[in-house]
């Protein structure tokens, strides 16, 4: 098998990409990083790629609203290459503020004439927050979550409340598929951040593009689990599959 | 669809023809909270200016200044595509002044919050980047807060907009519609050198020069200037008087400390030629000197940070740092530099490490004070307190590190004072530990501009908005712009790797005079200043020499590696200048645009000081026992209670949560650890290499309510405590390494630093006997806060002494570590090390008002150094499934924290506990006792045998047993002295802060 090369895009503010890159390296993954004033210069650089991935951080401080700059140079000048992702049989996968930004962009849902229709916005306690959260997948054909049927992960973020203009806009995520992950522990809700519908992840209709607020790759250890040493055997390491999954998709 | 096209630039569009200022507000969408309303609402209640359920409304919106070419269509366009943000924003656009922006009613009182011209606007700047790259032409943007009001009188009003909505050190406040032309950002500097004639200065006028330039040199040391000058047959340029003030402050070369000081304390009296080299770094070579080949210390007190080894090809720096002074004036952007700059100090250690993890602890007023009864100019504690742990979690969240470790301590002495401590670890190649300039080096400078921020009683005009001439110092406080110290640091372990650069240092107090004044002590160096790129036009040669600046690091580039250097910059949008050459001429040579501005002697600058001698006096104080009816009627378990709910040992949960302690991976022991995760962890442990078992701890040891008993013991007490901590979560004692960071009073009065020098005795003694090396400190001297009072009299306030060892330990597999919380019920509870009747300066002598009464817990090294040993060999063999270690609030608070963090019950019989030999306790003094070098053990009964054999016969005893009953219940025998509900311990021990 050859090994999917993965670029992980760096930016001004990214601050998850070693450990991202590793994750996808441990899966048996290829990794290169860019920092997106390359990818400006060279857009066509995208194709040498079967998975891109947003990783975490505060692009550009998250100045004007949470991955907002890094977005709109996006949409500018990769926007297209990146949209043919899925067609192409390839993979693009936005963690915390990768998330952030692969909403901005609209790869995962399309602006109207209104603007976006929804969009990742401040915990409703206006802070930030970092602790552990159980999830549990919703009905898509999301390719990172094949076989999990609930994890537990971190979340890191004051800015991932998922929120939309109405009910309608919901009504269709759910009805194509997008729905990927939910806060949800021991069947209740588990939701940190007042996001609509407990809304963790998001994918495109094909499962191919994933966006999700908690941070898979912060969980590719037994210790990092926060309750490892009360535990007589070791914890699986739950965040590994997601990207186990996204290499397998190429074998 | 409404996406651009691919292209190689951006389309441009048509350009209006004037420059327009416009405004762009951005006002919470129906359905969505007005946040910045609602965090105004709290804190005026918070603070006691509104009582609860006033009849007032409040209503905000934040928004941007957009000076440029833009009409209105395309301003709208940048605040749909930009500005707003979809779904929860309605913007409002329109030019400044335009009556959309009036107060809809008569009454509403309208006010706007705006940064000072001058003071760092990260998201200003960020605006403009982004609306330049859609293809506009902008000239300026300012961000500003504005708020409508009604149903509030106008004092209230004025009351609330000085405590609450700005913080006039740093911000305008403009009270109605704006009324403005357009964004002005400096003006013109013309060149004129300045000279300052000393060289017939009498010593009054001398001591003026001193103190009117704001240069803190004393007379002696103006003295020696003079005759320095005298002897070049020249008076000095203002450039090289604040060169040599800078070079010879306080802050930059520790004369106290590092100063002759006569000590005397009763009994004998002593000489140091040197404080800080006789005590703590005499420590350190003594150690040093011991372990001979097995020396593990690298670089200690000459970098930015020291230097320890931890793997075949690692080692690890660590430092802590104190930003005390300018998070009085602005929490926020105090404590946000702090951090920014001692991650700068991690940068700039050897050849540059990689930041792995943060520590900060924090000293404060108790933040239930009294509002009315603040003296003036002092800040409300709950406000320092909340802008403080924001500006920590800003700058490190944004930065990617994470932040581990800390812990706050709360006295009334710090109101005026209070202390913020921020430390850094990094990693650093072993090949990369060390660096040298070398002549021909060009300095280059990197990240962010110069401004005046930061420089000493610096003025300036807040031009436009206050319309009049008001004079502003913009520069006392900064606010950090944390990803560009990011940008900086991703492009440094690039350059240092690819081996493009000699050396590097971090500009911090002193700017580059001090940056490039000690890299190229030992060669000499020219520097071009007019090429430091500016953040606005107007500074003068001397402002750009000594400004504080964030995010700067200065480098030393072989002249053959700098268009590789550049290049590798470019690449990821950092600004790097070469702005001068170190050349071996032993002098330090500043020019402007060609104009020889200052010449300095490097070893005057550097050797020159006159050494500062001070008298050090010290008088142990008798014990004096508790008062007489201190136990009126109050019983163990109200005690313990109260010890729980104390702000000191109460849960920070509030503040954790707010920091990301798992960015970069390496998480292991979080700070908070337990069945629910919301148990106080002693320590954190980070495995910072994803590839290697090896790890970190990171603690601390602080009680300054010790100092007020015995410096010397709360000295020793506080490595004991920093040193157990790591200990307890599995670190190895012979390899921990510690910091010591003093905040002291006025040192110039005897008493004072008679009570440092005690301490700093304390640390020698301490250290070598555990063999725990100092390997970096940072002092910080007269904390002190004067004022007057309402009857006129003048009032001061001094800090406590305080004294933060933070320890820096190593596991050599981080699958052994071992957290605080219970794990089983039926497992045996063992407590190790000895109990004294150490009731001085412990928590219960706190709650029960009698603090200052009692025996001062008293460290006994060898014993304690052969504890740590023996227990660190029981955690690697696998027997320990919990450990905590005693300290405030004694066996009874510890029990009480495993218990409820691990949802198990604990039944303990503290006759039991190991007592120090000869020693009779009451039931109060074993259950609350706070003696050092003590730990609750949780043992399986089939590792029990060999656990209690680790150690020597009497320092370890079984004294109870995890239980599955949801109680906490310690025993004296028959005789049961608390037995209450985990539930409710856990509830009061949250409560404190259960803030919003």
């Amino acid at each position: 098998m050859v090994q999917p090369r993965v670029l992980v895009l760096r930016s001004p503010g990214t601050n998850c990409d070693a450990e991202t890159a590793y994750a996808f390296e441990m899966a048996g993954g290829l990794t290169t990083a860019l920092h997106i004033n390359q990818l400006r210069d060279e857009p066509q650089r995208l194709d040498e790629f079967q998975i891109v991935v947003f990783p975490g951080g505060f692009s550009y401080g998250d100045d004007l609203s949470a991955g907002q700059i890094l977005a709109q140079q996006v949409r500018n000048r990769l926007f297209e290459r990146l949209a043919r992702f899925p067609e192409q049989g390839k993979l693009i996968l936005g963690i915390c503020n990768g998330f952030q930004v692969l909403v901005k962009t609209g790869l995962l849902f399309e602006e109207d004439e209104q603007g976006f229709p929804a969009s990742l916005t401040w915990n409703t306690s206006g802070r930030y927050l970092d602790r552990w959260v159980g999830l549990v997948p919703g009905d898509s054909r999301c390719v990172f979550l094949w076989g999990i049927d609930k994890l537990e992960l971190p979340i890191a973020h004051g800015e991932g409340r998922f929120v939309v203009r109405d009910e309608k806009v919901l009504q269709q995520l759910r009805l194509r598929g997008q729905v990927a992950l939910r806060y949800r522990s021991h069947g209740a809700s588990d939701n940190p951040n007042g996001s609509y519908d407990d809304i963790a992840g998001l994918c495109d209709p094909t499962g191919r593009i994933f966006g999700l607020m908690p941070h898979p790759e912060r969980f590719i250890f037994p210790t990092q689990h926060p309750s490892w040493t009360r535990q007589r055997h070791e914890p699986a390491p739950q965040g590994r599959q997601l990207f186990a999954n996204a290499i397998a998709f190429f074998s | 669809m409404a996406h651009a096209v691919e292209s190689s630039s951006s389309p441009a569009p048509n350009q209006a023809t004037a420059s327009t200022l416009w405004q762009v507000e951005l006002s919470a969408a129906s359905g969505f909270p007005d946040r910045l309303a609602e965090e105004v609402l709290d804190a005026a209640t918070e603070l006691g200016l509104l009582q609860p359920g006033t009849d007032l409304s409040v209503q905000s919106c934040r928004g941007f200044l957009v000076q440029g070419f833009l009409d209105s269509a395309q301003t709208a366009e940048v605040a749909r595509r930009l500005l707003a943000e979809p779904v929860v924003h309605r913007a409002t656009i329109g030019q400044v002044g335009d009556e959309k922006f009036s107060p809809r009613a008569a009454t509403d009182r309208m006010v706007y919050v705006l940064p000072k011209v001058g003071v760092t606007d990260p998201e200003a700047e960020s605006a403009g980047l982004a609306i330049r790259e859609l293809g506009y032409d902008v000239e300026g943007v300012r961000t500003f807060r504005k708020f409508v009001f009604s149903g509030i009188g106008q004092e209230t009003l004025q009351r609330l907009a000085r405590r609450v909505l700005c913080n006039d050190s740093i911000e305008d406040l403009v009270w109605g519609p704006l009324k403005l032309d357009r964004l002005n950002s400096g003006s013109l500097y013309r060149f004129q050198l300045h000279r300052i004639p000393i060289r017939e200065a009498d010593d009054d006028a001398l001591q003026r020069i001193s103190r009117e330039g704001q240069l803190s040199l004393t007379l002696i040391e103006m003295q020696t200037i003079q005759q320095h000058y005298r002897q070049l047959g020249r008076e000095p340029t203002d450039i090289e008087l604040e060169t040599i003030a800078q070079t010879w402050s306080e802050h930059c070369s520790h004369k106290t400390l590092g100063g002759r000081v006569t000590y005397d304390d009763g009994v004998t009296s002593r000489h140091f030629d040197n404080l800080l080299k006789e005590t703590i770094f005499a420590a350190t070579q003594t150690i040093r000197r011991e372990l001979g080949d097995n020396d593990w210390c690298v670089s200690v007190f000459k970098d930015n940070a020291g230097v320890v080894k931890f793997t075949d090809n690692y080692n690890v720096t660590f430092k802590v740092e104190t930003h005390n002074r300018p998070s009085a004036i602005e929490p926020y952007g105090g404590a946000n530099t702090g951090l920014g700059g001692v991650i700068r100090d991690t940068m700039g250690t050897g050849l540059g490490a990689k930041s792995i993890c943060s520590t900060d602890v924090f000293c404060f007023a108790s933040p239930e004070r009294d509002f009315e009864s603040l003296p003036p100019g002092v800040l409300h504690p709950r406000r320092i307190m909340k802008g403080v742990v924001a500006g920590v979690r800003d700058y490190g969240n944004r930065m990617g590190i994470p932040t581990v470790n800390g812990a706050v301590f709360f006295d009334d002495r710090y109101l005026g004072n209070p202390m913020v401590f921020c430390g850094n670890v990094g990693l650093l190649p072993h090949e990369m530990s060390f660096k040298e300039a070398q002549p021909g080096d060009l300095i280059v400078v990197l990240g962010g501009r110069t401004g005046r921020d930061g420089i000493h009683g610096a003025t300036f005009s807040s031009v436009e908005l206050t319309e009049a001439s008001e004079r502003v110092s913009s520069g006392a406080v900064q606010i950090g712009n944390a990803i560009v110290e990011k940008m900086v640091l991703d492009v440094m372990l690039q350059a240092r790797d690819r081996g493009l650069y000699h050396a590097v240092t971090d500009c911090g107090a002193g700017g580059f005079s001090s940056a490039i004044g000690e890299m190229g002590e030992d060669i000499g160096a020219e520097v071009w200043l007019e090429r430091a790129p500016l953040k606005y036009a107007g500074l003068s040669y001397t402002e750009i020499w000594i400004s504080e600046a964030q995010e700067r690091m200065v480098f030393a580039v072989p002249a053959e590696k700098w268009t590789e250097f550049a290049e590798l910059c470019a690449a990821e949008s950092v600004e790097a200048t070469a702005i001068g050459r170190f050349i071996p001429t032993g002098t330090l040579s500043l020019y402007y645009e060609g104009h020889l501005v200052g010449e300095l002697d490097m070893e005057f600058l550097h050797s020159g000081r006159p050494p500062v001698i001070r008298n050090a006096v010290f008088r142990e104080q008798p014990v004096r026992s508790f008062a007489d009816d201190w136990n009126a009627s109050v019983t163990a378990g109200e005690v313990l209670k109260k010890i729980l709910a104390a702000p000191n040992v109460a849960s920070k949960e509030w503040i954790i949560r707010q920091y990301d302690h798992e960015v970069l991976a390496g998480s292991v022991v979080k700070p908070l650890v337990g069945a629910e995760h919301d148990g106080p962890s002693d320590a954190a442990v980070v495995r910072p290499l994803l590839d290697s078992s090896r790890g970190i701890a990171v603690a601390c040891g602080m009680n300054p309510l010790l100092g007020d008993l015995d410096p010397y013991h709360m000295a020793a007490c506080s490595i004991d405590e920093a040193v157990r901590n790591c200990v307890a979560v599995g670190a190895d004692p012979s390899r921990i390494g510690v910091l010591d960071n003093f905040c002291w009073g006025y040192t110039d009065r005897p008493q004072t630093l008679g009570t440092l020098v005690r301490a700093a005795l304390g640390c020698h003694d301490t250290a070598i006997a555990f063999r725990t090396p100092f390997i970096s400190g940072k002092d910080s001297l007269n904390n002190e806060f004067s004022y007057t009072d309402s009857s006129g009299q003048k009032q001061t306030i001094s800090i406590p002494a305080t004294l933060l060892i933070s320890a820096l330990g190593q596991l050599p597999d981080v699958s052994r570590a071992v957290t605080m919380d219970l794990k089983e019920p039926g497992n045996a509870l063992v407590a190790v090390g000895w109990t004294g009747p150490h009731l001085g300066g412990s928590h219960a002598a706190l709650v029960l008002g009698q603090h200052g009464r009692g025996e001062v817990p008293k460290v006994n090294p060898p014993r304690a150094a052969r504890l740590f040993s023996d227990l660190h060999r029981a955690i690697v063999g696998g027997w320990v499934r919990s450990c905590h270690d005693l300290s405030e609030g004694g066996v009874a608070v510890a029990a009480a924290e495993m218990a409820f963090a691990g949802g198990c019950g604990a039944e303990i019989n503290l006759a039991g506990l190991p007592l120090e030999p000869g020693r009779n306790l009451t039931d109060f003094e074993i259950l609350f006792s706070e003696s050092p070098s003590r730990f609750l053990c949780e043992v399986p009964t089939e590792h029990l045998t060999q656990f209690l054999d680790r150690f020597e016969p009497g320092a370890a005893a079984v004294v109870g047993a995890v239980t599955s009953s949801p109680r906490l219940v310690l025993r004296s025998n028959s005789l049961v002295l608390v037995d209450e509900s985990l539930v409710e311990l856990k509830r009061i021990w949250q409560a404190t802060f259960h803030w919003k």
